[in-house]
């Protein structure tokens, strides 16, 4: 077997909260289907037979009962629980399955939503005999206005900066913001390797790796990593460079070894790979170079080698953000018309009582179950399973989850409406979010008019499910 | 049942006629009835009236026992051939050698016949790309942008892990070079045979040469094998078939580990070996040396005598749009060797100052011609011009009993892409698709005539290029 998936479903969702406090982040709808069903959509259309799932008992129950979060997925899923208050990270997630990982694995985040040609990213990894081959995608500019924000100005986001060699594949220098303290550092043996450097800072981590079998064994036996995309990237990138101690010393001095904060050598990180010698009688009698104008061989001899495939066209989302939710809802729809053709935009059980066909755009997604009156107009949202939608409701721009009712005259502008929420009579909502299982009073004008905010129920009693 | 008749006139164009009812013989019927017309133009009388009768009787029987049934026919035939010929004492039939597909890529029917048994193992096959010179429309030209992985599922299983990744390593590039793609294929082959696990009711012999078909039609679609790649395959797929079937399974593959580890010990390095030290005797004091591209045979020789304690100084010949001679150069400057480096344009502008040429082959056809990376029989050419003793260097196991007196008619065709050159920010062959009747052409070998190499030094000795069948002869005896 070549390579293992394993979908990291057991994340918090710490930047959403609102939407997240009442259903775990891999069960938000996105265009009517869980978020964990992109990811796995994605592996399941490449050709993955089964695929290794870490998730939380909640969500694992809601996955088998809850017939609104049904994954119509044919591979197999083997479901791994953990805590949901424990503090794992994703490395302490792989440490966790270690028994299970017998090759190669391929680490997807559940809330990652492409349609990258995965095997532009495994290729990398097959061809040059990588560690670790990443995806990132170039970062769109979110345009919706998101319910609670004021105005465009986003939080400073920490920024990422990413150094890749002339050819744009290898990885060369991996470093966030945060951890630079009054300046970017560029180590003189990378520069001294590879003069020419790209260092690019608007790419999104689609947190997709390709990893070899040995790093997870090695993080088996080194606890003090946490994260793969904080901690181990960074570090292997790092490692890429750092200078190669003799074989015989590196079992008896562990203390004189690379002073950075991490006590390893590059000798503990090279992983060999079976018949070490031969291959390196191919490379030697190959006249390839991956770099020319040094006197150094194909690699500079290194035998940890990172790459990335950064992606600059088409889909590549991840849904951590409030802004980046909406922003998938929308895009998702385009997505269904493109590729899929057995999804039906408008669900064949919706039942539609009219006289008058309700004015449904195109760009619009319905879930199964709903009752859509008729003067309604949907344009550009998305409308989730069992919804009701009375008579002369206008809803644009917005997302509507399930189980929700929307009472008649309501006008629902750019807002993001959680499961199992009522929305009274005449109702005026414009970028608002309101939680789950909220009630909004008719005529709620005075809510929330013209003024973007976000309505949340903080007593646990009021009809939350 | 089908009841089918011939009738035929001695020394005749035949008249054939058949009357068939069923429809399930219709397939082996016109095999037979090509046999039929092979035969009859050599005017032997066929009187094998029982075989339809005989096959007849066959598809009415379960397949198990058809395999049998028809081994026995087989069998029987083939006595029956050897006595007819004892008999008679005919000359003995000619035997048609197939054109290999590679290079009938212009005929629709190979073409078919090509993606039926790609389909039968389930292997992708990779399309053509771009417009192709009228010359060379029978061979194949790929993209490299296309990668035969696109149509595989990501984790591969009908393909060995291995054997994808060696195919994406040729595909791209990054395994170039006779040698170094023996050497990378015989590792992967390796790594097959190790994961291998005999199914039950097969036996090893049997099953794993099955097993291999497909990964070798994979990496020829990948990239089309070469002629040293052709022998390994050849030599593998001899030691798998004569593993005595009591062998348990551990210890055949255990053999064949170690059959594959002398092969690449004796054929290529020991072999590197044999060849230096020959050469070193050829390397004079003093001595202007030119050699081409990037060999690694050759740079092994010239490190070699730069060891031993030669004083010479090397001319690396390069040519676009590979430009191997920079990792060529790149190995001897690293040792020390004082290098001059040139483009193809000024071969001969440089050739008066050279004493000798030492050149790498890819393969050694058997009526002599060297077919080496394209560029070599020019250098050949002008090096014959100015009277330069010109010896190539290669290893037996490279020689290849195909026979070829231009480079036409087989060779490879790399991506059409790479000679396009950005200059200055501007790139002028951006859009040739879009030009009518413009070809890129790029291609890979050569074959130079024997009349311009002096001496081929293999490692049984220093040979003219014309005992190159001889020893292919020897060769086959000791194979036997």
């Amino acid at each position: 077997m070549e390579l293992q998936a394993v979908l990291m479903a057991a994340g918090g969702g710490s930047r959403m909260t609102d939407l997240t406090y009442n259903t775990p982040k891999p069960m938000l709808p996105v265009g009517n289907k869980p978020l964990m069903w992109y990811p796995l959509n994605l592996l399941e259309r490449v050709g993955f037979e089964e695929v290794i799932v870490i998730t939380t008992r909640e969500v694992h129950k809601m996955m088998s009962t809850d017939p609104k979060t049904k994954l119509d997925i044919k591979m197999k899923l083997d479901v791994v629980c953990i805590q949901e208050d424990g503090d794992m990270g994703t490395a302490d997630a792989l440490r966790h399955i270690h028994q299970k990982v017998k090759t190669d694995i391929l680490v997807v985040s559940c809330d990652l939503i492409t349609d990258v040609a995965l095997h532009e990213v495994v290729d990398l990894f097959r061809a040059h005999n990588a560690t670790v081959a990443m995806l990132m995608s170039k970062a769109h500019e979110f345009t919706e206005t998101v319910p609670g924000q004021k105005g465009k100005k986003k939080t400073a986001e920490q920024r990422d900066f990413v150094g890749v060699d002339q050819s744009g594949k290898r990885l060369l220098f991996m470093a966030n913001e945060a951890d630079l303290e009054d300046g970017l550092i560029v180590r003189r043996s990378i520069i001294r390797k590879h003069p020419r450097m790209h260092i690019k800072t608007g790419l999104v981590d689609a947190h997709l790796y390709c990893l070899k079998k040995a790093v997870v064994d090695f993080l088996a036996e080194n606890k003090s990593i946490s994260s793969i995309r904080g901690e181990l990237v960074p570090f292997l990138v790092r490692k890429q460079f750092s200078k190669m101690t003799s074989g015989q010393k590196r079992m008896d001095d562990t203390e004189t070894v690379d002073q950075k904060n991490d006590g390893l050598t590059n000798d503990d990180l090279f992983f060999p790979s079976r018949d070490e010698a031969l291959l390196q009688l191919a490379q030697e009698r190959s006249c390839w170079n991956d770099h020319r104008g040094d006197m150094s061989e194909a690699y500079h001899g290194g035998k940890l080698r990172c790459y990335v495939h950064i992606m600059d066209q088409g889909l590549c989302y991840r849904v951590n953000t409030l802004s980046a939710y909406i922003e998938a809802n929308r895009m998702v729809s385009h997505m269904w018309f493109c590729h899929r053709s057995a999804h039906f935009v408008v669900h064949p059980l919706l039942m539609l009582h009219f006289v008058f066909h309700p004015q449904m755009g195109s760009d619009s997604m319905i879930g199964a179950g709903c009752h859509v009156a008729d003067k309604t107009s949907i344009k550009r949202s998305t409308i989730g399973i069992s919804t009701t939608v009375k008579e002369k409701v206008k809803v644009t721009n917005s997302i509507i989850m399930h189980g929700v009712t929307i009472e008649e005259g309501c006008n629902i502008q750019g807002s993001v409406i959680c499961s199992n929420a009522v929305i009274g009579r005449g109702a005026d909502l414009k970028y608002c979010l309101v939680g789950n299982g909220q009630r909004i009073e008719p005529e709620g004008d005075t809510y929330s008019n013209t003024k973007k905010s976000i309505l949340l129920e903080v007593s646990v009693t009021f009809g939350l499910v | 049942t089908a009841c089918c008749f011939f009738s035929y006139y001695f020394k005749e164009p035949s008249f054939i006629s058949y009357v068939i009812e069923g429809k399930e013989l219709t397939k082996e019927e016109k095999q037979r009835l090509r046999k039929e017309k092979k035969q009859q133009k050599k005017g032997k009388e066929k009187k094998d009236a029982s075989l339809p009768q005989v096959s007849v009787a066959e598809t009415a029987a379960p397949a198990s026992q058809l395999k049998a049934e028809r081994r026995a026919r087989q069998e029987a035939e083939r006595t029956s051939k050897q006595s007819k010929k004892g008999d008679t004492g005919q000359p003995a039939t000619t035997i048609v050698k197939r054109l290999p597909e590679h290079i009938q890529v212009d005929d629709p029917d190979v073409l078919k016949k090509l993606a039926k048994k790609l389909e039968r193992q389930q292997i992708p096959r990779r399309l053509d790309y771009g417009y192709k010179v009228s010359l060379f429309s029978h061979l194949l030209q790929y993209s490299r942008k296309a990668p035969l992985t696109q149509q595989l599922s990501i984790p591969s299983a009908v393909i060995h892990p291995a054997i994808v990744r060696l195919g994406l390593q040729y595909s791209q590039g990054i395994v170039a070079g006779s040698n170094a793609r023996s050497i990378a294929l015989l590792h992967a082959f390796k790594q097959v045979i190790s994961d291998y696990t005999t199914p039950s009711n097969e036996e090893l012999s049997r099953d794993l040469v099955n097993k291999l078909k497909p990964y070798i039609s994979f990496l020829n679609q990948c990239r089309p094998l070469s002629a040293s790649m052709g022998n390994a395959i050849k030599y593998i797929k001899k030691e798998i078939s004569n593993i005595p079937s009591q062998f348990k399974e551990d210890d055949a593959k255990k053999k064949l580990l170690n059959c594959i580890e002398c092969f690449i010990e004796e054929k290529i390095v020991l072999a590197a070996k044999a060849i230096a030290k020959s050469s070193i005797e050829k390397i004079n004091d003093g001595d202007v040396i030119l050699v081409y591209g990037c060999s690694s045979l050759v740079n092994h020789i010239l490190c070699e005598a730069f060891e031993k304690g030669r004083k010479f100084r090397v001319i690396v010949v390069d040519s676009r749009p590979r430009l191997e001679g920079r990792e060529a150069l790149r190995r001897l400057v690293q040792k020390g060797i004082s290098c001059t480096y040139v483009l193809i344009s000024a071969v001969s502008y440089i050739l008066p100052e050279v004493s000798k040429v030492f050149l790498g082959a890819h393969a050694l056809l058997a009526n002599g011609y060297v077919m080496s990376r394209v560029g070599t029989s020019q250098i050949a050419l002008v090096a014959k011009a100015f009277n330069v003793p010109v010896l190539v260097c290669c290893e037996t196991y490279k020689f290849c009993e195909r026979v070829q007196t231009d480079s036409f008619v087989s060779n490879e065709l790399d991506d059409p892409d790479d000679l396009i050159v950005t200059r200055k920010g501007e790139t002028q062959l951006k859009d040739w698709q879009q030009v009518p009747r413009l070809g890129l052409l790029n291609l890979v070998y050569d074959v130079t005539p024997p009349d311009f190499v002096d001496l081929v030094i293999t490692d049984l000795g220093m040979i003219p290029c014309t005992s190159v069948p001889v020893v292919l002869r020897v060769k086959n005896v000791d194979l036997l």
